[in-house]
């Protein structure tokens, strides 16, 4: 955010940000149900996207992003943990059918129901496993509005560049909170040009088989080709097989799709002083907190260095050979168990680590300082 | 072989399967209406059904269990070619899982046909009694007879808005009342009995389909009904949802040197969220950066209602606040709903409804009857007050916010301006 001088400046939230992002980028679709803290891109959704949808539920709302993917479409919804679980199975299928879409995660207070009007940071571990197989699914974090902005046009490029859903996630704080903002401040969006497998080749096109670990898209719609889409395991064609190698190749795949292309997404803001030996992490509503205690910590005369990871998974090596070339470093998140250091260092955390977690109340700058001056 | 639609005259099924009859007739009826196998989608999920796929010169679309109608729905929606046929292949057991989307299918009448194949059981997965299931059936789960009717699929559908729905016996050639279906225009629905060959005719001797058809209570038959398909409703759309954001040009001045958060709060229905957003945008036509965040209970027309304001002249990371630099309650749901956060200040300012309690706190506290003008305009008269105290935005930029936003005939000013102008 820029002080308030020149440009356009407005009120915005965060939530109308994502919708329009995306909509520029080219996403055809909202499929909406009323959850909260997502109701905003829901309303935002109906007012800006080519076609809206209101879905009965969770699973319905991705069932039919799917069929609308398998048509050429690229559909968001946005949800919250409760919906989010639900939808988990119909994931997994437009992960195994690779199907491009984009699910906005807004995080909120559980377990369950918990509390749908107060923010966290408590689904990444979820985030993590939640395709059987344990394959990674994309899911990019927004720290500010500019994020809002670019990472969600990103998402959908993403989704249709690598042909798999993805979570852009956030949570209740950035999507419902209302800033001043400099619109002049938003760099134009291209829409995404769609490339299609060539009509007018032969009758040989299989719709597994990948050039550079992602198969070429076709529609239904045309009748040139036969299309087939299967949630099962399958072989190159589509067609179910059991394991066998081909059909094994094709579920390898999926995983190195996602791992072996994942550099060409990987996003993330590094703010070193040459001279730190510390270093703060943190990504989401955290990192705000993070800039502003950064910042006092530097007007103190301390060397300490800014890492805010926007890529969450696949996690990007980057991230552990920064946080490695630091002795002590601080990770803050909104949950108790550090769910961010959990995935990129398993069960221990090196010497130096230090954690910043908190549970129904965001993480104040006034925390982070305090555990960088220990 | 003299079928388009079949790469294959064996079909994966167990001898005697009502599933193999349903296949071929299918494609028997799409060759009556002289369609292309690939002008057609043929949807099907988990369940012996949907193992037909890979028999099919079609487009076929494999998904999970007793999702198949809503992944068709999301196919029709998306298909912009209507000379596209969509078709469902559903068993009894996932019409069961997915009764929810066969219903919603209906309502919307969701351009396609679903043809459930009920052979009264969950065939893949060990002879299960299923939803549809009829009364006195013997499955694997239910030795003694289901002891429970099915659900009539067929009049939940009509019920639920499907133009045509019909019941037929999966004996014969059934291709004709198949292209029926097939020719509707919107949701159509076919419910195939048959009796599963490993499972059903094994627990249910000497039983004949015709029989079991009758004894369930759910008749043959066709219903239909007039109904408009699916057309996509695009509602009021805009092209630019920057464009309708009302740009806030810096016109005023403020005196502000730092950042203040604020906290303001009242009761609902008393104008907080209109009075909060007339600060912010004060502030920002002051040349200050904000945000503004509102808090309020679900049930939104009652008890308490709180926005938190940050001002600053500097770019705001971080927009939380625990204990504001200044506060402004307006009435008791107000006060009891941050009375923790008053006590917690040690400095800063309390501007309070005069009717209001006074808690303990290290804050200036400056009492006034800000329900002079109305308990609805309470809020209102604050952000005057507000202005009036602090000078960190003036009058001046808020009236002009209330004129920007046509509600300078909506606002009691007038009087507000009279009841300011006895403020010491």
């Amino acid at each position: 955010m820029q002080e308030n001088k020149k440009g356009r400046h407005a009120l915005l939230d965060g939530s109308r940000l994502i919708i329009e992002s995306m909509a520029r980028a080219g996403a055809d679709a909202f499929i909406g149900y009323p959850i909260t803290p997502a109701n905003l891109l829901y309303q935002y959704g109906l007012q800006r996207m080519p076609l809206m949808l209101a879905a009965p539920d969770e699973i319905t709302t991705v069932q039919w992003m799917s069929g609308l993917a398998a048509t050429g479409k690229i559909a968001v919804t946005a949800t919250s943990f409760p919906g989010y679980a639900l939808m988990i199975e119909s994931i997994n299928m437009a992960f195994m059918m690779e199907l491009p879409m984009v699910i906005v995660l807004v995080q909120r207070l559980g377990p369950a129901t918990g509390t749908a009007t107060s923010g966290a940071q408590g689904d990444l571990s979820l985030l993590k496993g939640n395709i059987s197989g344990g394959h990674p699914l994309p899911v990019l974090c927004t720290s500010n509005m500019e994020d809002c902005w670019t990472l969600s046009a990103k998402a959908v490029e993403l989704a249709v560049k690598l042909r798999t859903p993805v979570v852009l996630l956030t949570s209740k704080e950035e999507v419902m909170t209302t800033k001043s903002f400099n619109m002049d401040l938003l760099p134009e969006i291209t829409p995404l040009e769609r490339k299609y497998y060539d009509l007018e080749c032969d009758g040989n096109y299989k719709p597994y088989k990948a050039t550079n670990f992602v198969p070429d898209f076709l529609p239904l719609g045309q009748n040139k080709h036969q299309i087939r889409f299967n949630a099962s395991t399958h072989n190159e064609k589509g067609i179910l097989q059991h394991a066998d190698e081909e059909s094994m190749a094709n579920t390898r795949r999926l995983e190195e799709k996602i791992r072996k292309r994942a550099y060409e997404y990987t996003w993330y803001d590094l703010d070193e002083d040459e001279q730190a030996k510390k270093l703060v992490v943190a990504f989401g509503i955290t990192a705000a907190a993070a800039r502003h205690a950064v910042n006092q910590l530097r007007e103190e005369g301390r060397h300490i260095s800014l890492l805010i990871p926007k890529t969450l998974i696949p996690v990007p090596e980057v991230y552990l050979e920064i946080m490695e070339s630091y002795d002590e470093v601080i990770v803050a998140e909104e949950n108790i168990n550090n769910q961010f250091s959990d995935l990129i260092y398993g069960l221990k955390k090196p010497v130096g680590h230090r954690f910043v977690g908190s549970l129904g109340k965001m993480i104040t700058p006034q925390q982070i300082r305090e555990e960088v001056r220990k | 072989m003299n079928n388009l639609f079949l790469n294959t005259e064996i079909l994966p099924y167990c001898k005697g399967c009502g599933h193999d009859l349903i296949a071929k007739n299918t494609t028997k009826a799409l060759g009556k209406l002289n369609y292309e196998p690939l002008d057609i989608i043929v949807v099907t999920d988990i369940g012996c059904h949907g193992i037909i796929d890979k028999a099919l010169n079609t487009h076929t679309v494999h998904g999970l269990h007793g999702r198949s109608a809503a992944l068709a729905s999301g196919i029709s929606f998306g298909t912009d070619n209507p000379d596209k046929k969509i078709i469902v292949f559903i068993g009894d057991g996932g019409a069961t899982i997915g009764l929810q989307h066969i219903m919603e299918a209906s309502r919307l009448n969701v351009n396609m046909t679903l043809v459930v194949h009920n052979n009264y059981l969950y065939g893949m997965t060990g002879g299960q009694t299923s939803g549809l299931t009829p009364v006195g059936f013997h499955t694997t789960t239910s030795h003694e007879g289901n002891q429970f009717s099915g659900y009539d699929i067929c009049a939940l559908a009509r019920t639920a808005g499907a133009p045509y729905v019909s019941r037929i016996t999966g004996i014969g050639d059934i291709s004709d009342q198949l292209a029926v279906a097939f020719s509707n225009k919107g949701f159509s629905l076919v419910e195939i009995l048959e009796i599963c060959p490993s499972y059903g005719v094994k627990l249910n001797p000497k039983r004949k389909l015709q029989e079991i058809a009758a004894s369930s209570g759910k008749p043959l038959g066709e219903w239909t009904q007039h109904r408009e398909p699916f057309e996509k409703h695009q509602g009021k759309k805009t092209d630019d949802l920057l464009g309708e954001v009302r740009e806030i040009k810096k016109v005023f001045q403020s005196y502000l040197k730092t950042t203040v958060s604020l906290v303001i709060s009242g009761s609902a229905g008393e104008g907080v969220q209109l009075a909060a957003g007339l600060i912010s945008k004060a502030c920002v036509s002051s040349g200050l950066c904000v945000t503004q965040k509102g808090s309020y209970p679900v049930t939104v027309g009652v008890g308490f209602s709180t926005s938190e304001i940050n001002i600053s002249t500097q770019p705001i990371d971080f927009h939380g606040i625990n204990v504001p630099d200044m506060a402004i309650i307006t009435s008791e749901d107000g006060l009891a709903h941050n009375r923790k956060r008053i006590e917690s200040m040690t400095n800063g300012k309390l501007m309070i409804d005069s009717s209001l309690e006074v808690p303990k706190t290290g804050a200036d506290v400056i009492q006034h009857d800000f329900r002079t003008v109305g308990a609805r305009n309470a809020a209102i008269f604050a952000v005057f007050f507000f202005a009036l105290k602090t000078g960190i935005i003036s009058s001046e930029a808020i009236l002009k916010v209330i004129e920007e936003e046509g509600k300078t005939d909506k606002l009691p000013l007038p009087k507000i301006k009279e009841a300011l102008a006895k403020v010491k």
